[in-house]
């Protein structure tokens, strides 16, 4: 698969580079099978994957696509991510999708999934609710209900049966990336000079555009690669970037701020294809498996209410397990979840004496200097202090 | 401008000003009390047990109305607030929760929050942020969104119960009481009462010309059907309104002198400049016939009541499918579409607010279906709820008189 990417392409990041700066209508083209849009944070992939289609990323389009429909649909203050997502839609860039599926990440996304299934009727739409309450209150049950509820949708529309067996094995597939992708974010835990924040970002991303054994291999050429570095650690600040788990931004913006002198040691880009802390159990009922991992072995999330763990007391211990220095909150512009968590995530660092500053982000943003003279002027008064 | 506002009023305004009271008295002498959001809520629940319903979002829009918000919001800015955050919330956390607490006595401290998050996900971080600030329990009451069919699986169903008995346990241990399902089942039956009489009320905006603005003077009604529902008071005051209401229609009478147009609102009023806003439709003599925001709380005009045999499934049921924000965006659509041809209105007007994205998030499109797809003349005006700075008198008045003009313009044609 992907040949002609990989005949011109010399590394495992530079293909990664090539896939991303295609975006998803290439990645559709690229298929030879059927493919199903998610649209983030996260998205049950097993499901659609044991239904013989490939999860795609729906994540809106950056500064790729020019929007001549969707802001007639869209008010001028809704996210960018919500407005080219539709705009690939209306531009027809998405007909060969089989369908895509939204969730019960923040009220923009749940219209959104309205507005598509008006405006596509040959798409197959599904929203799923995802549990907002903690494993003990019935969520288990509730969320494996939930997924059963979407399968049966599925084989309604695609006439086909999808058995247990197929979502254990998806599981198995999905869970090699998956870890992979946990081990490229410790090297940048630990040796950051080994790594760019671009690069586990590309990485990370590009994944979203393939199959997932595809991914698998790709994540592997790469920490082969990191492992023969030998680059110096440089004087920078180590920080934790948080609040771009849906819109992404652009490589640079990440560029820029790893450049302005951070090392990013942690981050929540593409956080829901690198959802799980573990791997997703393979024996037993896979949907109960998906379900319960959802609820107890899942990252925490702007999008998700967990009552065991407060997320502003989990930033405050990911810094320290980290050792990172301060965090860089990175809304994208609109967003509702990110911007009300910036309150608390702040109050908490500040009782904690950990520096912090707002970097309000736009996928379709292409000039840095401002952001460029922003960070450097917090990383001088963290190093100069 | 002068609408008629009679007895519907007046009522609704004691009942509520006693509830203020009593809020201000558990202020004082710490009864139980609990916050609550408006949309598809359990108030039941937490009344037959005797704890006070706080409902932040009242607060918030008294506030709006009484123009006191602008210096909250601004002091939640200070704390960290984003100018695109719903200014409701902003509006409360510089009145109640923001450092210090509620300071003017008139509300109490909560001994717990109940989130029922039905749609709205501000909501949820509402909540979160009050139990932060605030330093007290939070319930989450987490309920599936409807599905496209309208019908909830057996699985949310249950879910959602036992989220119901998990509160039931707290209420218990907040109050050392029992829990009394008989007690329910009473308060049930009052609820069915108001819920029967609101809906009779709305049926009777069918009539030319309606007896009362389905949008402005909906909101007389919409405190006691979603703050006091399931008192006394509360299926009293439909009573009397649902009498007044009948008479009105008998008598041909309606809120303005002369009903010129019929018309749908959906979305919520700019609090800040209410009256304003309203007078800018009464000059044309356009009266709401029906709006959707008065269905945030729930939807009783299609048959839904509380069933005092079912006390706890019914109340999940008004959760799940019967209010406004637990249902898409296309089956607003829907609800509006009925609004327009059994209410025989003649305009669809949308009012955007930036603050609440589950109201205004694709009313573009929405405006597209109504006025592209049905023919339905519509008009897509912007502000805000809470926030006076997103109100223009002048190019709200400009757009609105450029709407009915022409709305009167192809009156005339169809006539000729």
């Amino acid at each position: 698969m992907n040949t002609a990417i990989t005949a011109v392409a010399t590394s495992p990041v530079a293909r990664a580079k090539e896939i991303c700066a295609a975006g998803l209508p290439d990645a559709i083209r690229r298929h030879p099978g059927p493919a199903f849009g998610c649209f983030p944070v996260y998205s049950p992939f097993e499901l659609y994957h044991a239904a013989g289609l490939l999860p795609l990323g729906l994540m809106g389009a950056g500064g790729t696509i020019d929007i001549v429909h969707a802001d007639a649909r869209f008010q001028s203050f809704v996210c960018s991510i919500a407005k080219t997502t539709l705009e690939l839609g209306l531009q027809k860039r998405l007909t060969a999708l089989e369908g895509v599926a939204f969730h019960s990440i923040c009220d923009v996304a749940r219209n959104l999934a309205s507005v598509f299934r008006r405006n596509f009727p040959g798409l197959h739409v599904e929203y799923i609710h995802l549990a907002q309450n903690g494993a003990g209150d019935a969520a288990e049950d509730y969320l494996v209900s939930e997924y059963r509820r979407a399968l049966a949708g599925l084989e309604e529309r695609l006439k086909r049966r999808i058995g247990d067996e197929a979502i254990r094995a998806s599981i198995r597939t999905y869970n090699r990336p998956r870890a992979l992708m946990r081990r490229l974010y410790e090297i940048r835990a630990r040796e950051p000079e080994r790594v760019t924040a671009s690069e586990a970002f590309t990485l990370v991303r590009a994944g979203t555009f393939m199959p997932p054994e595809d991914h698998a291999a790709l994540l592997e050429g790469s920490l082969a690669e990191f492992a023969t570095r030998r680059n110096k650690r440089m004087d920078r600040v180590r920080v934790v970037v948080e609040g771009a788990f849906c819109e992404q931004p652009p490589v640079g913006l990440i560029d820029v701020m790893e450049a302005a002198g951070c090392y990013v040691v942690d981050d929540d880009f593409c956080a829901g294809w690198r959802w799980f802390r573990e791997d997703v159990i393979e024996t037993g009922d896979p949907v109960r498996a998906l379900a319960r991992a959802y609820l107890s072995r899942s990252r925490c999330s702007s999008t998700r209410h967990d009552p065991d763990r407060p997320r502003h007391l989990e930033l405050v211990e990911r810094v320290k397990s980290t050792g990172a220095q301060a965090v860089v909150f990175m809304p994208a512009k609109f967003c509702e979840p990110a911007l009300f968590d910036y309150v608390l995530f702040r109050r908490e660092l500040e009782k904690a004496g950990v520096p912090h500053i707002l970097i309000e982000f736009e996928e379709k943003m292409w000039t840095f200097e401002r952001t460029r003279g922003e960070i450097e002027t917090f990383v001088e008064s963290l190093l100069f202090d | 401008m002068a609408e008629y506002q009679g007895v519907v009023h007046t009522k609704s305004r004691e009942i509520m000003s006693a509830w203020y009271d009593r809020l201000a008295a558990a202020a004082k002498n710490g009864t139980p009390s609990a916050c609550i959001m408006i949309s598809g809520n359990c108030v039941e629940i937490l009344r037959s047990f005797d704890i006070e319903p706080v409902f932040p979002e009242v607060n918030a829009l008294q506030l709006a109305i009484r123009k006191q918000s602008l210096p909250l919001i601004l002091k939640a800015e200070e704390m960290g607030y984003s100018s695109d955050n719903c200014a409701y919330v902003k509006a409360d956390a510089g009145y109640t929760f923001g450092e210090g607490g509620p300071s003017d006595g008139k509300i109490p401290v909560p001994n717990f929050l109940v989130c029922n998050f039905v749609g709205c996900n501000v909501y949820i971080k509402w909540f979160e942020h009050s139990a932060a600030f605030l330093g007290v329990p939070l319930v989450m009451i987490d309920v599936p969104f409807l599905h496209p069919d309208g019908k909830p699986t057996e699985g949310d169903v249950r879910y959602v119960v036992a989220q119901l008995r998990k509160l039931i346990e707290t209420c218990e241990k907040v109050t050392g009481k029992k829990f009394d399902i008989d007690r329910l089942r009473e308060i049930c039956a009052l609820s069915a009462r108001a819920g029967a009489g609101w809906a009779r009320a709305k049926e009777l905006c069918q009539n030319t010309p309606a007896p009362f603005d389905a949008y402005f003077d909906s909101i007389n009604m919409m405190g006691p059907i979603n703050v006091l529902r399931g008192t006394k008071d509360a299926a009293d005051f439909f009573d009397a309104a649902v009498k007044e209401y009948e008479e009105m229609v008998a008598a041909k009478k309606g809120p303005l002198a002369q009903e010129k147009f019929r018309i749908v609102v959906e979305g919520p009023p700019p609090y800040p400049y209410y009256r304003q806003f309203r007078d800018l439709f009464a000059a044309w003599g356009a009266v709401a016939v029906q709006s959707t925001y008065s269905t945030v709380g729930g939807i009783w005009e299609w048959g839904f009541r509380h069933d005092p045999k079912r006390p706890l499934e019914s109340i999940a049921e008004l959760m799940l499918v019967n209010n406004l924000c637990n249902r898409s965006l296309l089956q607003r659509y829907e609800q509006i579409k009925r609004y327009v041809e059994e209410w025989k209105a003649d305009a669809l007007v949308i009012h955007s607010v930036k603050s609440c994205r589950l109201f205004s998030a694709g009313q573009g499109d929405m405006r597209d279906y109504f006025a592209n797809q049905l023919g339905v003349p519509t008009l897509l005006v912007e502000s805000d709820l809470e926030d006076p700075r997103y109100y223009a008198q002048a190019m709200m008045k400009n757009r609105i008189d450029a709407f009915f003009e022409s709305l009167e313009h192809r009156k005339l044609l169809r006539r000729a």
